[in-house]
């Protein structure tokens, strides 16, 4: 992901009055319907999984709005603005992923689970300890997540409601509200309220990227290779704008860590718990294979608008006045948006870019607080006694702590470039959930021992290789410049420990069986999970209000 | 949910498993998604690989300013969506109809 970079000198364009109106209207939209979404708001299945009542083409548009961060709009449009082709090289990773969601993971998981991934892991396991890998996972993927998006608000506001970094109490205040905002969402509406945000905020950001891409290319007559001509002959870079290499290319270990990347990339869309989590808003496997196949659609056409108002934004803007813009590369798009429509246009896409953030924090703070009530609290602690009233009342307090350490986080982090745990939660979602996913609704064989040590092998591996990575200490780190313990040469780990973590499941499963932990598989489980996860049959049913 | 347990032949979850029917749908949906995956898997590492190791090959111009590397990468979303599109067919064609009547079969027995 593009860094949401420091603001230099405040060069402001637009009116802040304007951005805020729109964004306050965006926010009054929302509450009402997290409003209507509480009052139906009664079981459990209701709190995590909206009554599984949504249909596919809603779900598939929530999900557009639970995936399409800030990072990806402002990020993408940015890096292809400045870099050319390396920044559309990210948006391919990410499309192209969705495809492991939809061949393999989303409708079995809807047949076999309730409310969480963990739900599946442990399907045929040992409950407790399978759960609390799980949920550990899911901690750690929402956790890190949850900061890269809080980090990136500090630079959002600089760039549209022209607080500038030196402001520190006055982006803390405005992070704070952004949190607060997120509290009342999820505690007020459940997965009902939040899914009809991510729903509004997706509507609103694809059709905002439709009308900028399409009058980009009306002032380019329609002619595509023109629009091509126009930025190379307004960037710096030249030619260079068109071609792979300005980001990833030179030294072979720069190549090695771009190959990293986009294995993390294509192999951790479908191990990102509060993605997974959207396939239980929906009744059936068919509606959750209906929704896939509309988020691959919408996110597709969305990337494929980037990539227009990236290069529109290098023809029309042009790199030096967006490198001199508060938030650098990120207000390519903003930027555009000024220079097409005005003040209006701008704020519009300004208040899409900042319900950006709150949709995508949402989404993982009620995964978070789901994963915590539902496996840790309700089934390692309370060992599957607890009442369902019970468990969402917890799932509402961890919510409320979720929000309240997100806020604190972000507020710590602000300003520190941590755009690195965007990948690092892409890359702990490959490694240590996707390879158990796949085994246990794939491999008879595999046992609970092999659970483990793929769960927590890639997880382990993955936070240890980024803690010994240049991006965390060394002269070009972000975080600690003065020291190196960089032993590790990559910033993405992925390519080392997504096939470990895939051999440690192989691995552990064989000496789970030899020493006896696992003496046998449990046939009847395993029937049981490979005939509901390709039929539906006992799968969770909706709730008719 | 039903665990009914039979124990002379087992759970209706394992009978089904054992059954003719089943093991044809299990290996229709194989059949398509597991080469589709490895098919796109291996396209989509075959482009990253060109991007970082033949930018040269990438930058040949074809249309105008329109390059190798664009068309490759637009092509990438052009698989994607054919194959997303591809599944549903084959999925509505081939899988539904037999995990429905599976799934009424198990329904019907609990």
């Amino acid at each position: 992901m593009s860094t949401l970079a420091q603001a230099p000198a405040p060069t402001t364009v637009g009116n802040v009055f304007v951005n805020i109106g729109i964004f306050l209207a965006f926010v009054i939209v929302t509450l009402v319907f997290v409003y209507r979404a509480s009052r139906t708001n009664r079981t459990a299945s209701d709190y995590y999984a909206a009554g599984r009542s949504f249909t596919g083409p809603q779900n598939g548009m929530a999900i557009a709005g639970d995936y399409l961060s800030a990072a990806s709009f402002l990020g993408i449009a940015g890096a292809i603005a400045i870099n050319g082709y390396d920044g559309f090289l990210y948006s391919i990773g990410f499309l192209v992923a969705w495809l492991v969601a939809l061949l393999l993971v989303a409708e079995l998981l809807r047949n076999t689970g309730k409310f969480t991934m963990g739900d599946v892991l442990a399907f045929r396991m040992r409950q407790r300890p399978v759960r609390a890998a799980a949920a550990t996972s899911t901690l750690v993927v929402s956790f890190f997540y949850l900061l890269a998006q809080m980090a990136g608000a500090g630079g959002l506001i600089a760039l549209l409601l022209q607080i500038p970094n030196s402001n520190r109490l006055g982006q803390s205040v405005v992070i704070a509200v952004v949190g607060i905002l997120m509290i009342v969402y999820v505690l007020v509406g459940g997965m009902k309220g939040t899914t009809y945000v991510q729903i509004i905020k997706a509507v609103l950001l694809i059709v905002g990227a439709a009308v900028m891409a399409t009058w980009v290319l009306g002032i380019s007559g329609f002619n595509l290779s023109g629009l091509l001509g126009d930025a190379v002959a307004n960037s710096p870079k030249g030619e260079a704008l068109l071609n792979p290499g300005l980001i990833y290319g030179g030294s072979s270990l720069a190549r090695i860590d771009f190959l990293s990347l986009g294995l993390a990339l294509v192999l951790g869309t479908a191990g990102l718990p509060h993605i997974l989590m959207r396939f239980y808003t929906v009744p059936t496997a068919k509606e959750a294979r209906r929704s896939v196949v509309w988020a691959i659609w919408l996110i597709g056409i969305f990337y494929l608008f980037t990539l227009i108002l990236g290069y529109g934004a290098a023809a029309l803007v042009g790199a030096e006045q967006i490198a001199s813009a508060p938030g650098g590369a990120n207000s390519a798009a903003p930027l555009l948006a000024y220079r097409l429509g005005g003040e209006i246009l701008l704020g519009l896409i300004s208040a899409v870019a900042f319900a950006t953030i709150l949709a995508v924090v949402a989404g993982l703070t009620i995964t978070a607080s789901a994963s915590f009530a539902h496996d840790v609290y309700a089934n390692v602690i309370k060992r599957g006694k607890a009442s369902p009233d019970e468990e969402v009342r917890v799932a509402r307090t961890t919510a409320f702590v979720v929000g309240i350490v997100a806020i604190v986080g972000g507020i710590l982090v602000n300003g520190i470039n941590v755009a690195f745990l965007v990948a690092l939660a892409f890359a702990v979602a490959a490694s240590s959930n996707l390879p158990t996913i796949l085994y246990s609704l794939f491999w008879r064989r595999f046992n609970t021992t092999g659970a483990l040590w793929s769960i927590y092998g890639g997880l382990i591996s993955c936070v240890l290789l980024i803690i010994f990575s240049p991006v965390v200490s060394g002269p070009t780190s972000a975080i600690f410049k003065n020291v190196d313990f960089s032993l590790f040469p990559l910033s993405n780990p992925g390519i080392v420990s997504i096939p470990l973590s895939f051999l440690l499941g192989i691995v552990g499963t064989y000496v789970g069986t030899y020493v006896g932990a696992n003496r046998e598989v449990d046939e009847a489980k395993f029937a049981e999970m490979e005939v509901r996860s390709l039929t539906g049959a006992g799968s969770e049913k909706a709730i008719a209000h | 949910m039903s665990t009914t347990e039979h124990r002379s032949t087992g759970t209706i979850y394992e009978q089904v498993q054992a059954s003719p029917e089943f093991a044809d749908l299990r290996s229709r949906l194989r059949r398509f998604v597991f080469p589709v995956s490895a098919a796109f898997l291996a396209w989509y590492m075959a482009y990253v690989l060109l991007a970082s190791y033949a930018p040269g090959f990438m930058s040949i111009k074809v249309a105008g300013n329109i390059n190798v590397g664009l068309i490759i990468g637009l092509l990438q979303f052009v698989s994607t969506f054919a194959i997303t599109t591809a599944y549903g067919l084959y999925a509505s064609k081939h899988l539904d109809p037999a995990a429905d009547r599976i799934r009424r079969q198990i329904e019907d027995a609990t």
